[in-house]
């Protein structure tokens, strides 16, 4: 019943701010309610009992990636004029594109069953959920977590070949 | 609580996405909205991965917000070569190449 | 989970394990190189993956490693030379070219050796997840590649928008990945199959999962509905990466799309092959409708790249031993005929200073004789004209359908074959028909060896395989035995 409650509080309020994320002009507008939404996203992982996805969700997305949109923003200097954006000549059959996409997924997704038989992440393992998932993150994902590591790699050297390179001569 | 609520959460996240990347022009809104799909299928996964009681769904949500981090890095650094290059940051200013 | 049922089997991952060292040792060279000496990380990188080729064709370990995320087996092996290959040719020719547009860095040549080490993750991946940071892997260094002629806008503009579609598609891949384990509970490969079938097949979460995996890796292919990305990022990117993009993203593409095709999802086949029959048919027509009229010879090639991924993905349809062994064979054909049509455009660019345009082929048959006999073998090759591998490529995939009642989707095969040729012949047509308009540009000076070397290599293979198929095409078919089932 209390986690109904706040399950709906939670849902309303990241569905809104995502509302607004795309339908508002000024971009450091949509960049504040990412981060309002991503915090909801936060809060539903709690919902799930997975407090250490809600920590990742929390230092990564709203710590990290939101800065850096932020930052972008602030780089790129985009002016007033900027925020006079119109929409596109597409825009109605893409929005019809999205709506339909958006009932056919809806209705799928509801009349979904889940058939699977259950596995042995039950209400004993989630109550050492982080540790139950690094175990698994260093013991039967170790090799996906190395590829990872070596994106993150990747993204920084990409990042830095792109950018720096204009002020050499 | 039912896996559905999740879900239905989940696929209206996903649709203002999807919508937001094809309706706005500003690329750093469509990167957000971009954001906003990553999460809702971060939605669907960490629900799955409740409900199912297994353990895949929790860890591919660690690792796709990593990734996810990463792409944004590597997004906002050719944006802010576009910009250099052009200063624009609309998608349809960039209308060097036809055909 | 207890490490001894991990399976911890350092063969099964040794190929790209040593690719990703080879990439963090040029990383560390990089810092003790003065800025002319560069092209040293290019020949090195070169001769890394030549030593790396045969391990990666003899590593061939039949089980699931690391908790069932990646398989060693002959099928990842087959698509792991054809990546070493690839990026050894789009390397050899990166070290002049990268000289010729003034932007010689060591991290181009990392990149690219990152881009093959996800590849061969994808090739070999037997879970959802392992799969995923591959296809990522590979995605994300050839948005960094494709955007690296900084000063040029065409280059960062096609890498922007490569960004936000291969984004937006990794996106719809994810969330049809998200309701695959949904419904299966697992998100291994082989696992998904035994858990599905009977009842299950026709559970909404399996479809939703089968139609939104397969709509992220048309995404990857650029098949017809999701192809938008493609000419643009072809065009804006340095040549030898649109090279490297063309066979390798999509001979890694077809990979994973193959091995979750018929090893994951063979129960929904009723379900899906409508939609790829569909998806296969509209590709082939509009590729090459589209490629007629184009000018520049780059995007040409990307509208044809799109023809090839609808050629190749009836392969899929058919859902065969001989049609997935048809689709192997095609992508190392593809690799070979590519590449060298490639070459030749790059080295056009540099010992004329053109070669971008159609009509600056005319009457190259009377200035680069060879050259120009060459160019023609790659395009009859890519069209599809015997004796050349090419018309044996499509000879494969076409048989494959007939054998398994495709009627109409094969006679489309063949119709867009013969509305290909129209392109293609229009650049034999200028080549040896008509007489160059004004003065030829004076020669930009002599080509580097690479130039030759590559299109003298890829010319032999590409007649090779047209010519003696057989040794190749069976190591297909062994390859895919023991996935069909």
């Amino acid at each position: 019943m209390f986690e109904q409650f706040f399950f709906y509080i939670f849902a309303t309020v990241a569905i809104v701010s995502a509302i607004c994320v795309i339908s508002v002009r000024n971009p450091v507008h949509s960049a504040v309610f990412l981060i309002v939404c991503l915090l909801q996203v936060a809060a539903i992982f709690v919902l799930l009992r997975s407090p250490f996805l809600a920590a990742a969700q929390v230092f990564i997305y709203v710590g990290a990636v939101m800065v850096l949109f932020l930052f972008a923003v602030m780089v790129l200097d985009m002016g007033k004029a900027h925020w006079k954006e119109h929409l596109h000549g597409q825009s109605a059959p893409a929005a019809v594109l999205a709506g339909i996409l958006f009932i056919l997924l809806g209705y799928m997704a509801l009349k979904g069953r889940m058939t699977a038989p259950l596995g042995t992440y039950n209400e004993a393992a989630l109550v050492k959920n982080t540790e139950v998932v690094g175990r698994a993150l260093f013991t039967k994902y170790i090799f996906p977590f190395e590829v990872v590591s070596v994106i993150l790699l990747l993204a920084l050297v990409g990042a830095i070949a792109l950018v720096m390179r204009e002020k050499r001569p | 609580m039912t896996l559905t609520h999740y879900l239905i959460l989940s696929f209206i996240l996903f649709g203002i996405g999807v919508a937001g990347v094809l309706v706005r022009r500003n690329v750093i809104v469509v990167l957000m909205s971009l954001e906003l799909i990553f999460n809702s299928v971060n939605i669907s996964l960490a629900a799955f991965s409740y409900y199912l009681q297994s353990l895949n769904g929790t860890v591919f949500v660690i690792l796709s917000i990593t990734v996810a981090a990463a792409e944004v890095a590597i997004g906002l650094a050719i944006l802010v070569a576009v910009y250099r290059t052009r200063k624009a940051v609309n998608v349809d200013e960039l209308d060097e190449m036809k055909g | 989970m207890p490490i001894e049922t991990l399976n911890v089997n350092l063969l099964s991952i040794l190929p790209m394990a040593l690719v990703a060292i080879l990439a963090l040792s040029m990383l560390v060279l990089d810092f003790f190189l003065k800025k002319g000496d560069k092209g040293a990380i290019g020949y090195l990188s070169i001769i890394g993956l030549l030593i790396v080729l045969p391990i990666a064709s003899n590593a061939i370990e039949g089980a699931p490693a690391f908790g069932g995320m990646v398989i060693a087996d002959a099928f990842s092996a087959f698509f792991n030379c054809i990546f070493i290959l690839a990026a050894v040719f789009a390397l050899y020719l990166s070290v002049d070219y990268l000289k010729r547009i003034n932007s010689e860095t060591g991290e181009y040549y990392y990149i690219v050796l990152f881009a093959v080490a996800g590849m061969m993750v994808m090739s070999s991946a037997n879970d959802l997840i392992a799969l995923y940071v591959g296809i990522e892997l590979m995605a994300l260094s050839f948005y960094v590649l494709t955007a690296f002629r900084v000063r040029d806008t065409k280059s960062s503009e096609g890498g922007l928008k490569y960004f936000v579609l291969g984004a937006l598609s990794s996106g719809i891949l994810l969330y049809g990945i998200s309701f695959t384990y949904g419904f299966s509970g697992t998100t291994n490969i082989s696992d998904i199959a035994r858990l599905a079938g009977g009842a299950g097949a026709n559970n909404t979460f399996m479809l939703l999962g089968v139609v939104l995996t397969a709509a992220g890796f048309a995404f990857k292919i650029a098949a017809f509905p999701f192809h938008v990305w493609a000419p643009d990022a072809y065009e804006g990117a340095p040549t030898p990466v649109t090279a490297l993009i063309s066979i390798g993203s999509k001979a890694a593409s077809f990979a994973v799309f193959l091995r979750v095709f018929i090893v994951a999802f063979p129960a929904f086949q009723s379900h899906w092959w409508k939609l790829l029959w569909a998806l296969s048919a509209a590709t082939m027509l509009y590729g090459s409708v589209v490629a007629i009229p184009q000018k520049n010879i780059i995007r040409m090639l990307a509208y044809s790249s799109i023809a090839h991924a609808g050629v190749i993905l009836i392969g899929i349809v058919a859902l065969n031993g001989a049609g997935a062994a048809g689709v192997m064979y095609y992508l190392l054909v593809y690799a070979f005929m590519n590449m060298g049509a490639f070459a030749i455009v790059m080295y056009l660019g540099r010992v004329r200073g053109n070669g971008e345009y159609v009509s600056d082929y005319a009457g190259m048959s009377s200035r680069h004789p060879v050259i120009a006999f060459l160019m023609a073998l790659f395009l009859l090759s890519l069209a599809g004209i015997p004796p050349t591998g090419g018309f044996m490529a499509k000879f494969f995939i076409l048989s494959a359908a007939i054998k398994a009642r495709y009627y109409w989707l094969a006679a489309i095969g063949v119709v867009s074959t013969a509305i290909s040729l129209f392109f293609y012949a229009r650049v034999v047509f200028y080549m040896y028909m008509k007489d160059a308009e004004g003065d030829s540009p004076a020669p930009a000076g002599r080509p580097a060896l690479a130039y030759d070397v590559v299109i003298y290599i890829t010319a032999a293979m590409t007649m090779l395989l047209g010519l003696y198929p057989a040794p190749f095409m069976e190591i297909a078919i062994k390859a895919v035995e023991p996935l069909i089932r």
